[in-house]
C-alpha cells in the first residue's frame, strides 16, 4: 500500500513545489514535474506488476475517520486489479505529457504553473483511482475539474480559451450536482461511504432496486458530465482551446475516462438497476453515432479528435451498459494509449505547421516521418484494424453486446441489439473520419507549407513510446480470461468471429469510400461531398445552439430583469426616500418667505388658537 | 356704566390693530397699527383699575408707563424705518425679503 | 342709560370707526390723521372713566408727540401724497389678516362677555381717584422704582435713535 500512497503523493508534492517555487526558480519547473510524474509511474508499474502476477489483489487502507454526525467517512484507499491497471495508464500518459510539454510549451512564461497543475491533476486522478471512500473520490473528482479549468484557460489571453474553460467547468459542474446527490443516496442506502462497504451491501441484497436505480441515475448525471456524453457533451470540443498536451492528458486519456472508471468501480450497484443500464445504453448509442458523424465535418484537427473521444467514450459506456465492465476497462486502456498518441501527434503537426486547420495542412508524410508513422498507427487502432489494440478492445465491447443480445443476462436484450447495431454503423463512420483526417493532413494537397520539419526529440519520443502499447496492448485480449482476472472481475471477454468480420469489412468500406472521394480532388476536403448535410454535422446537430436558446438566453433575460428590478424597484426605494425628503423640505421651505407679515400672521393665528383652546378647555 | 363697554371697545381696537399690522405694506402704517393695539391695552388697564378702585392706582400707573414706552418705541422704530429707507430706498415691508429661503438648486 | 354711558358709546363708536379707517384708507397721510381722531377719542373715553391724568397724558404724548413723529417719518420716507394703491398687502395676506383679526375679536369678545356680563363700574362716589394728585401720589410712592427705570429706558431709546440715524459716521 505504500506504493499507492507514493503514487498519489509524488505528483502532489511536485505540484506544491511547482506552485511555490516555480516563479522564482523557473529552471526547476520541468525537472520537478517530470520527477513527480516519473516516481508516480514507477510506483504504478510496481502495483500493476503485483496485480498481474498475484491476481486477484484486493487491499484496503483505512485512513483517519472524519465524524459527520450521521454517517462518518474516512480517508480510505483501495488497491485492486482495476485500480492498479488504470493507474499505470494514468501515470504513463501523465509522464509522456510532462516530457512532451517541456518542448511544446518551451518559453511559455507560465510554464511552472502549467506543470504544477498537470502534477496536481495527476495526483487528483490517482486519488479517484485509488479511493475507497465515496467522498474521497468526490474530492479527487472535483480537483480534476478545477485543474481542467485552469489548464484549458492556460492561454487566458485568448477569448476562446477563457470561454472554453468556463464552459467545461459549468457543464461538468451541472452533472456533478446529480453526482453528489447520488453519492448521498448510495451512502444512506448502504449505511456507509466506504466503497468496499457499498459493494458488499449491494452483493448482499442490502440495497433495494428502487434506491439503487435512483442512486445510479444520479451518479450517471456526473458520469455523463465528466465523460462528455449526450446531453452534457458540448464542453469537450470547446475545451480544445487549451494546449494540446492538456487535451491529450485530460480530455482524451484520463479525466474523461474517470466517469467510466466510476461506473466500473461501483458496477455491482449498477447491476442492481436495469433501468439505469438501459438509459446508459441509449445515451451511449446516441452519443456514439452523433459524435462520429460530427467528427466527419470538422475543419479543426483537434475538434475531429475531440468528437472522436466523445464517440469512443460512448463505446466504453456501451460496454458497461451491456454488462461487461472488463470490456469497458479494456477499451479505456487502449483508448488512453492511442488517443493520447493521436493528440500528441496532432500537437506535433500543429507545432510544425502553425495552424489547427486541416485545410492548411498536406504532404506532411515526407517532412514529418516519425509523426506520420505513429499517427497512422494511432488512427489504425482508433478505427479498429487487427492486430492493433483498438481492434481487440472494440471487439470486446461489440462481442459483449452480441452476447447480451442473443442470450439472457443482467441487461435487457434490446439494449444489446441497440449497442451492437449502432456500434457497427459507428465503426464505418469512425473509419471515414479517421481516413479523412489522415489524407488531409499527410497526403498531397496543393498547400504543403514550406520549412516544415520533424519535431524535437522531446516531442518525438513520447509518440514512439505511446505507439508501443497502441500496437501491443491488444495481446491482453487474446485469452478471454486474462484481463478479467487481473482486474478482479467475475466475467469473461467475448470476442465473436462474426462481429469481428463484419466490423472489419465496415472499416474497409468506410476507408475506401473516403479514399475514392479524395482521389477525385486531392486538394479538397472529402467531406464536401456531404453537401447539404455538412453544415448540420459541422455544428454537431446544433446542440450548442439549442442550449443557447433554451438556457443561456433565458438566463440573460432573467439577469436583465433582476438588474432592472434592482435599479428601478429596490434602488427606487432608496432614491425615492431621498427625493421624498427633498420634496417635503421644499414644501416646508415655502413657509420661510422672508416676509415679516407672513411670520406674524402665523404667530398671531397660533396664539388665537391657543387662546381658544385655553378658554374652551379649562 | 357696564364694565363691558370699555372692554369690548378695547377688544375691537385690538383686533383692528392686528388687521392693520398684518395687512398693510408700509412700515409706518404698521407702526400706527401697533399704536392702536397698545391703546387697546391701555383702555383695558384703565377700565379695570376704575372698576376695582385700586388703592395703588396700578392700572392707571401702568397705562402711563405703557404710553411712555410706546413713545420710546415709536422713536426707535422710526429710526429703523429711516435706516432701511436709506439703504433700500423702500419702506414697503414685502420688499424686505432678504431672509427668504431659496429653492434648492 | 345715563349720559355718561351714552357719551361713552358714541366716543367708542368714533374710536372704533376711525381705527378701522386707519387700517383701510388708501391715503397714507389720512391714515395718520385718522389715528389722531382715534387717539383723541380714547382720551375722551379715559375722561369719562374719571382717569383725567391719563387722559391728558394721552393727548400730550400720543397725539402731540407720537403722531408728529409718525408724520415726520412719513415725510422722510417720501410717502406719496394722495391716493396710492399699493398700501395693502396681497389679497391672500389680507384674507389671512382678516381671518386672524376676526378670530381674535371673536375670542376676546366672547371671553369678556362670558366673564364680565353683569359687572358695572361705579363712578359716582369719588371722582378724584384719577386726578393728577392721586396719580402723582401713586407714582412717587408705590411705583417710584419702575418710574426711575423707565427714565433710564427713555434715555437708552434716545441714544439709540440718535446712533441709528447718524449719517456722518457711516452705517452701523
Amino acid at each position: 500500500m505504500t506504493a499507492v500512497v507514493l503514487a498519489i503523493l509524488a505528483p502532489a508534492v511536485a505540484a506544491a513545489v511547482g506552485f511555490l517555487s516555480g516563479r522564482r526558480w523557473a529552471w526547476t519547473a520541468v525537472p520537478v514535474a517530470v520527477a513527480g510524474a516519473g516516481v508516480s509511474l514507477a510506483a504504478a508499474i510496481v502495483l500493476c506488476a503485483r496485480a498481474v502476477l498475484d491476481a486477484p489483489v484486493a487491499e484496503a487502507l483505512q485512513g483517519p475517520r472524519v465524524p459527520t454526525g450521521t454517517i462518518e467517512f474516512g480517508l480510505d484507499l483501495r488497491l485492486d486489479g482495476l485500480a492498479a491497471v488504470v493507474s499505470v495508464a494514468v501515470a504513463a500518459v501523465a509522464f509522456a505529457v510532462q516530457v512532451y510539454s517541456s518542448a511544446y510549451l518551451k518559453g511559455d512564461p507560465r510554464y511552472s504553473s502549467y506543470a504544477a497543475f498537470i502534477s496536481l491533476f495527476t495526483a487528483a486522478m490517482l486519488v479517484v483511482v485509488f479511493a475507497d471512500d465515496l467522498l474521497v473520490l468526490l474530492v479527487g473528482w472535483e480537483v480534476m475539474g478545477v485543474c481542467s479549468y485552469f489548464l484549458i484557460g492556460h492561454h487566458w489571453e485568448q477569448e476562446d480559451a477563457r470561454a472554453g474553460a468556463v464552459k467545461a467547468f459549468v457543464v461538468t459542474r451541472l452533472g456533478d450536482v446529480g453526482f453528489l446527490f447520488g453519492i448521498f443516496a448510495l451512502a444512506f442506502a448502504a449505511g456507509t461511504f466506504n466503497i468496499g462497504g457499498v459493494t458488499t451491501a449491494a452483493l448482499d441484497n442490502g440495497i433495494p432496486e428502487s434506491t439503487a436505480t435512483v442512486a445510479t441515475l444520479l451518479l450517471l448525471c456526473g458520469v455523463v458530465g465528466k465523460s462528455a456524453q449526450f446531453p452534457l457533451h458540448t464542453w469537450l470540443p470547446d475545451a480544445m482551446a487549451g494546449p494540446t498536451p492538456v487535451s491529450a492528458l485530460i480530455h482524451a486519456a484520463t479525466m474523461v475516462a474517470a466517469g467510466i472508471y466510476l461506473v466500473a468501480r461501483l458496477y455491482d450497484v449498477f447491476l442492481l438497476a436495469p433501468a439505469t443500464m438501459a438509459a446508459m445504453a441509449v445515451i451511449a448509442a446516441i452519443t456514439m453515432l452523433g459524435a462520429a458523424l460530427a467528427a466527419l465535418a470538422q475543419d479543426d484537427i483537434k475538434r475531429v479528435l475531440a468528437y472522436s473521444t466523445v464517440s469512443q467514450l460512448a463505446y466504453m459506456l456501451a460496454g458497461l451498459a451491456v454488462g461487461s465492465a472488463a470490456a469497458a476497462a479494456f477499451h479505456l486502456l487502449t483508448h488512453a494509449a492511442f488517443k493520447a498518441l493521436l493528440f500528441l501527434a496532432a500537437g506535433s503537426v500543429i507545432h510544425a505547421v502553425g495552424t489547427n486547420l486541416m485545410a492548411d495542412m498536406g504532404g506532411l508524410r515526407r517532412t514529418m516521418p516519425v509523426t506520420f508513422v505513429t499517427m497512422t498507427l494511432g488512427l489504425a487502432a482508433l478505427v479498429g484494424l487487427a492486430p492493433l489494440s483498438g481492434f481487440f478492445s472494440k471487439e470486446a465491447v461489440l462481442g459483449a453486446a452480441e452476447e447480451t443480445a442473443l442470450h439472457d443476462g443482467p441487461v435487457a436484450a434490446w439494449a444489446g441489439w441497440l449497442v451492437l447495431i449502432v456500434g457497427l454503423v459507428t465503426v464505418a463512420v469512425t473509419a471515414a473520419y479517421a481516413a479523412r483526417m489522415w489524407l488531409m493532413t499527410f497526403f498531397d494537397g496543393a498547400r504543403s507549407p514550406v520549412a516544415v520539419h520533424e519535431s524535437s526529440p522531446a516531442m518525438r519520443w513520447p509518440l514512439v513510446v505511446l505507439a508501443v502499447p497502441t500496437v501491443v496492448l491488444g495481446v491482453v485480449g487474446v485469452r478471454a480470461e486474462w484481463l478479467p482476472a487481473w482486474l478482479g472481475v467475475d466475467e469473461q471477454l467475448h470476442l465473436s468471429a462474426v462481429t469481428s468480420v463484419v466490423s472489419t469489412a465496415l472499416v474497409l468500406a468506410g476507408v475506401a469510400a473516403v479514399v475514392l472521394v479524395w482521389r477525385r480532388d486531392p486538394a479538397g476536403d472529402p467531406s464536401a461531398r456531404l453537401a447539404g448535410v455538412r453544415p448540420v454535422l459541422a455544428a454537431a446537430f446544433f446542440v450548442d445552439e439549442l442550449y443557447d436558446r433554451a438556457f443561456v438566453r433565458p438566463v440573460r433575460v432573467a439577469t436583465r430583469a433582476v438588474r432592472w428590478t434592482d435599479d428601478r424597484v429596490v434602488d427606487a426605494g432608496v432614491v425615492g426616500s431621498g427625493r421624498g425628503a427633498s420634496r417635503t423640505a421644499d414644501l416646508l421651505r415655502r413657509t420661510q418667505a422672508g416676509n415679516v407679515q407672513t411670520y406674524l400672521t402665523g404667530l398671531l393665528a397660533g396664539i388665537v388658537v391657543v387662546a381658544v383652546g385655553v378658554v374652551t378647555l379649562t | 356704566m357696564p364694565l363691558l363697554m370699555p372692554l369690548v371697545v378695547a377688544a375691537l381696537l385690538f383686533a383692528i390693530g392686528i388687521y392693520g399690522v398684518l395687512a398693510r405694506r408700509n412700515a409706518i402704517l404698521v407702526l400706527m397699527s401697533v399704536e392702536l393695539m397698545l391703546n387697546a391695552v391701555n383702555l383695558n388697564l384703565v377700565a379695570f383699575d376704575v372698576w376695582l378702585r385700586d388703592e395703588l392706582l396700578s392700572g392707571q400707573v401702568f397705562t402711563l408707563f405703557v404710553i411712555t414706552i410706546a413713545a420710546a418705541e415709536v422713536g426707535l422704530g422710526l429710526a429703523i424705518v429711516l435706516l432701511v429707507f436709506r439703504n433700500r430706498a423702500t419702506s414697503q415691508l414685502d420688499e424686505l425679503v432678504e431672509l427668504r429661503e431659496e429653492a434648492a438648486p | 342709560m345715563t349720559a355718561v354711558e351714552v357719551l361713552f358709546g358714541l366716543l367708542g363708536i368714533v374710536a372704533v370707526g376711525s381705527a378701522a379707517l386707519v387700517v383701510t384708507t388708501q391715503q397714507l397721510v389720512h391714515a395718520a390723521l385718522w389715528l389722531v381722531v382715534t387717539l383723541g377719542s380714547i382720551a375722551g373715553l379715559y375722561l369719562l372713566m374719571s382717569a383725567e391724568f391719563v387722559a391728558w397724558v394721552q393727548v400730550l404724548i400720543y397725539v402731540g408727540a407720537v403722531v408728529v413723529l409718525l408724520l415726520f417719518g412719513l415725510m422722510l420716507t417720501r410717502a406719496p401724497i394722495g391716493v396710492s394703491d399699493d398700501l395693502d398687502a396681497s389679497v391672500a395676506q389680507r384674507i389671512a389678516a382678516a381671518v386672524t383679526a376676526g378670530a381674535t375679536a371673536g375670542v376676546l369678545v366672547t371671553a369678556l362677555v362670558d366673564a364680565f356680563r353683569g359687572e358695572r363700574i361705579e363712578l359716582g362716589d369719588d371722582p378724584s381717584g384719577g386726578s393728577a394728585g392721586a396719580a402723582g401720589d401713586a407714582i412717587f410712592r408705590a411705583w417710584v422704582l419702575p418710574f426711575e427705570v423707565l427714565s433710564v429706558l427713555l434715555l437708552a431709546a434716545l441714544v439709540g435713535a440718535i446712533v441709528l440715524s447718524r449719517r456722518d459716521v457711516g452705517e452701523p
